[in-house]
């Protein structure tokens, strides 16, 4: 997936926060990445880096809250945990699974001063 | 998105769009960049950090205010945000969904790797429907406006956005390039996106359908080494299928690696070059339009954006 623009979007999204909370510098950042969300933590963490160069975020500590990836089994008829988007059933052997969480890319909270 | 800083949609182009006046950046590391800007500046600083870049004219700026910085004395605090990372796209791709919606405007986000076949399936897919079906083209590309211009040849209109160093169309771009392009209601929207397999997936333009292209000539196993995208499509076309006989690519294992990712998937081989298959897509794309056109969302809150959208055209004074 593209690092680079997710970190553009939680700098964003810390900038229109800082506006409305007024902070004026960001010292930790908690994201929840699911594991099916094909972000790669270590690209992640050099691209935040990079974005949040010279912004009230720079030198942030960027925390990863890794969320479960979890799809429902149609033939089982039960949620089962997945590993891999196009994974199959440790029950039943099914592809035939929907994802049902470990997609989130989502900014938990932050540290602000 | 500049890949050197992250510094937004820095060098987008679109058809028509007055060029944005540009300034440099100098970075604490000395690192100088060139950005054009939108036009509603709002700068966030740190109240305290040391302001490098040097700029040109006067913006607004907004300070966070100047609260409470004794010194030794820690206002740290813990701030909620539970927001999800793409949501200022989603915000965007949501306004844009509503403006096709409400026009009958079926929307399609074409998807695949740079070489498919996109542009020339698109040119022959248009050459077809002459006739039977308005269509307006969005093209994304970094660079150039070439595919813009063989769209246009077919007397179709279609507005180019160079992404410059971006990798996919975001739903801000496309809402600007819909703006150029005065759809047609119960029309067609086709959207190229950039050739990319990766990024564009995670990127709703508010397109009713992703499609993704898969040509013969490149790995049955892409849909297993991309899956997201292919996850992300609803329709698989399968591209270039007059030169299976010189391959050995195999369709059914193509279809079955993509079912994998996506059970959903619906699947039509075509070749743009003998036509191939080409019935089933238009007949695909045609039940699409006529669905989008029949459930057009005419609400009352739609009217009177429409009544205040055509009074806004109306001359003034009169």
């Amino acid at each position: 997936m593209h690092e680079m623009s997710l970190a553009e979007g939680i700098l964003q999204l810390i900038e229109d926060s800082a506006r409305q909370q007024s902070f004026a510098r960001v010292s930790t950042v908690w994201l929840e990445i699911g594991q099916l969300a094909g972000v790669e933590v270590e690209a992640m963490k050099f691209c935040f880096d990079v974005v949040t160069r010279d912004s009230l975020a720079d030198g942030a500590r960027l925390e990863i809250i890794a969320l479960p990836g979890t799809g429902w089994c149609m033939q089982c008829s039960m949620t089962v945990p997945m590993t891999e988007v196009f994974g199959e059933c440790p029950q039943c052997g099914s592809h035939q699974l929907h994802v049902t969480g470990g997609t989130e890319m989502r900014v938990k909270e932050l540290e602000v001063a | 998105m500049c890949t050197t800083c992250g510094c937004g949609a820095g060098e987008v182009k679109i058809d028509g769009e007055h060029a944005h006046h540009e300034h440099d950046h100098v970075h604490a590391d000395g690192t100088t960049h060139k950005h054009d800007h939108d036009h509603d500046h709002d700068h966030e600083h740190a109240a305290a950090a040391a302001h490098e870049h040097p700029h040109a004219h006067a913006h607004p700026h907004s300070y966070a205010p100047a609260h409470s910085h004794a010194p030794g004395v820690s206002t740290k605090r813990m701030v909620q945000i539970e927001q999800d990372i793409l949501s200022k796209n989603n915000a965007y791709a949501a306004e844009n969904r509503q403006h096709l919606v409400e026009r009958g405007i079926f929307a399609l986000n074409l998807v695949s790797s740079p070489g498919s076949g996109k542009t020339t399936l698109l040119v022959k897919t248009i050459e077809m429907l002459e006739g039977r079906q308005h269509v307006a083209v969005i093209e994304g590309d970094q660079q150039t406006s070439q595919d813009a211009e063989r769209i246009r040849a077919t007397g179709a209109p279609a507005i180019q956005i160079n992404t410059g160093k971006g990798c996919h169309l975001d739903a801000h771009m496309v809402g600007r390039a819909m703006g150029k392009l005065e759809l047609t209601e119960d029309s067609l929207l086709m959207i190229e996106n950039v050739g990319n397999l990766v990024c564009p997936a995670a990127f709703d333009l508010g397109e009713a359908h992703k499609v993704v292209i898969l040509s013969v000539t490149e790995g049955e196993d892409k849909p297993i080494k991309y899956p997201d995208m292919f996850r992300a499509a609803t329709l698989m076309l399968m591209n270039k299928c007059d030169l299976l006989p010189h391959l050995t690519f195999s369709v059914p294992r193509a279809i079955e690696f993509a079912r994998r990712v996506n059970p959903a998937i619906e699947v039509i081989e075509v070749s743009a070059t003998t036509g191939q298959g080409m019935d089933a897509w238009l007949a695909w794309l045609e039940c699409g339009a006529a669905a989008a056109a029949a459930s057009k969302l005419v609400t009352v809150d739609a009217l009177k954006r429409r009544i205040a959208e055509l009074e806004a055209r109306l001359p003034q004074g009169s």
